[in-house]
């Protein structure tokens, strides 16, 4: 369904029903890795799933088939411990095998729990939060400087926006004027140890971005109509843009969602398939 | 050992020089050569004017932020861009070390980190400027090259042999202008990534130095043993990592055995890294003099910063003395 928003642009041509049904794939392929031998961080994967499908699915210019095309938009996985989402996105949209999705963690695999270089569509391999945005900065400042046309999307979680190096990212983007660069924040509210504003406080947070130097827009994380839309603009104003996006932790599988304890999970055999019940069913 | 060297012995000494000053100068040549070729700046000082002035799309300053500086410069460096990152080695070696060690040497990027303020050279800015841990914490990054130059003469030849090095360098300078070690008549002398330069030979004992005082005290030491009947070789190792391990070996092999010098804690710099090759490949004698496992505790210049802490040509004489003896004596600091 396509919905119209008075502040954002039109959903017009966002093929919403196809992105969901990859979404539901890309969940299902989470579910069966938190359901491996090593788990997974199921809640934050769960939450930015739709972001990611947007993204692939829709809004990046990339091929599959030549990972290191040179015209392509780079994406960058700032939360890494999202890895089982990322690869799953990934191998929906052609960049690996879904059968590979398998060895997530194995030792015959290249699938690390954190993404790495040896995953075909990963540019950098992160994990240790609060690097991507600068690794962003580097790339836009790269096509800038060269006139070309290379978009930059990082996918920042909420929790990591606590870590100092973030915000030394976001001054320096602004600053350099770096309008081809567009923050994705998977605002799920949740960490680790709780509620991102009872453990340490982020909210006022479009206002902090703002004072920044960005455009900064709180758009829902789970919306296609809304989301595309929102990943598709570049304003073009001299400024980066930044998107709160209002998700769930756990996102798709009711009694996992807003729960601390979906942070991580290793499922086991009855978990998974309750979970997987639940998936398909609200789906 | 260069003739050149033997010559210069009797001219006059050359005028002291900043290694510092002659990068910029090497950098700004490189950059000029080869558009690839970028100065990211943190509000260093003395980088900002000729480059913005001349090279505007060649320069960035990413002001007082080093996770940040390490970072982008990776993600430059992953375009083709060849940055060299300029900050002080306190910050680089720590402050950002993450970010390096991530983002960089994971990455095996070819990005050049040129630290300045290395070892002690901070002087009286105190232990918040000192980076006596800097080589240790590098050299076990993987794929990291890293080098200190001897002299500025040295620092131009380090500096353009490093550019087009595949994956990421670590430069150590120092601050204000040293005494230089090589003659003029050097300036265009062969620079190898790697190989140690034999500054001096004897066969009684080899001093292995790198950096500035430390290998102007190793010569000074080997002139004062000379005195004493005791011929020294001097090695420069100018490279850390990879260490020249077949000039160690050589070393081990025709003399009593080895001294080291660093601007750096006795704790996981050069020293370490020659007794760790020497008891690998030819076990002998390393006695280490570098700086005690303490912070300083009062202003001084560099090299009396330096001596306080047990790096002098005196310490140097001692540990060679004690090698040619043969006697078991413990490090000069152990």
């Amino acid at each position: 369904m396509t919905v119209q928003t008075a502040e954002a642009p039109t959903g017009a041509g966002v093929d919403v029903v196809g992105l969901e049904r990859r979404a539901l794939a890309v969940r299902e392929h989470v579910l069966a890795i938190g359901a491996g031998p090593i788990g997974t961080h199921v809640g934050g994967s769960l939450s930015a799933a739709d972001i990611l499908v947007a993204l692939y699915f829709d809004v990046l210019r990339v091929r599959p088939d030549e990972p290191r095309w040179s015209g392509r938009d780079h994406f960058l996985l700032s939360k890494g411990h999202a890895s089982a989402a990322l690869y799953s996105t990934l191998a929906e949209r052609g960049f690996l095998p879904r059968e590979e999705l398998a060895t997530y963690g194995r030792s015959e695999g290249r699938l690390m729990a954190h993404p790495t270089l040896s995953v075909p569509g990963v540019e950098f391999a992160t994990g240790s939060l609060g690097h991507g945005l600068s690794l962003g900065v580097g790339l836009a400042l790269a096509a800038r400087r060269a006139v070309l046309p290379n978009r930059v999307y990082v996918l920042l979680g909420d929790g990591e926006l606590q870590e100092g190096s973030v915000w030394e990212a976001a001054m320096s983007a602004a600053h350099l004027g770096l309008d081809n660069l567009t923050a994705v924040v998977d605002r799920n509210r949740l960490q680790i140890n709780g509620s991102t504003e009872d453990r340490m406080r982020l909210e006022p947070l479009t206002d902090k971005w703002r004072a920044f130097g960005w455009n900064a827009s709180v758009v829902d994380g789970h919306d296609f109509a809304r989301l595309v839309p929102a990943l598709r603009s570049a304003p073009g104003s001299g400024r980066p843009t930044v998107l709160v996006a209002d998700t769930v932790k756990g996102r798709g599988v009711r009694h996992l969602e807003h729960r601390k304890q979906g942070h991580f999970a290793k499922l086991s055999p009855a978990a998974y398939e309750r979970a997987l019940a639940a998936l398909r069913a609200a789906a | 050992m260069s003739g050149a060297l033997v010559a210069a012995a009797q001219a006059p000494a050359p005028a002291p020089a900043s290694d510092r000053a002659a990068y910029r100068e090497t950098l700004l040549e490189l950059a000029r050569a080869d558009g690839r070729i970028w100065c990211v700046d943190s509000d260093m000082g003395g980088l900002e004017k000729q480059f913005e002035a001349e090279l505007p799309d060649q320069y960035v300053d990413l002001g007082i932020a080093e996770a940040n500086l390490m970072s982008v410069s990776a993600a430059l460096a992953s375009t083709g861009i060849l940055p060299f990152v300029n900050t002080m080695a306190a910050f680089a070696s720590a402050r950002a070390l993450e970010q390096v060690k991530v983002d960089i040497a994971y990455h095996a990027l070819q990005v050049r980190i040129v630290a300045t303020h290395s070892g002690f050279s901070a002087a009286h800015l105190g232990p918040t400027h000192h980076a006596q841990q800097d080589l240790a914490v590098m050299r076990t990054l993987p794929g990291m090259t890293v080098m200190t130059p001897a002299d500025a003469g040295e620092t131009a030849r380090m500096v353009r042999a490093a550019a087009y090095l595949p994956g990421p360098v670590y430069i150590r300078l120092g601050r204000a202008e040293t005494d230089p070690v090589y003659p003029d008549a050097d300036a265009d002398a062969e620079f190898t990534v790697g190989r140690a330069v034999e500054l001096r030979a004897g066969g009684d004992v080899t001093i292995v130095a790198a950096g500035s005082y430390p290998v102007l005290f190793a010569l000074e030491a080997a002139e004062t043993l000379a005195a004493r009947g005791v011929e020294a070789t001097v090695l420069n190792m100018h490279t850390i990592k990879p260490l020249d391990v077949p000039a160690l070996v050589r070393a081990a092999a025709t003399t009593a055995g080895i001294v080291t010098v660093e601007d750096h804690s006795l704790l996981g710099g050069l020293g370490s890294a020659v007794a760790e090759a020497t008891s690998l490949h030819h076990p002998t004698r390393v006695l280490r003099v570098g700086t005690a496992d303490a912070f300083c505790a009062r202003p001084g210049t560099h090299r009396e910063q330096l001596e306080v802490a047990g790096v002098s040509p005196d310490r140097v004489v001692a540990a060679a003395r004690a090698v040619v003896r043969g006697r078991q004596e413990k490090d000069i600091h152990a």
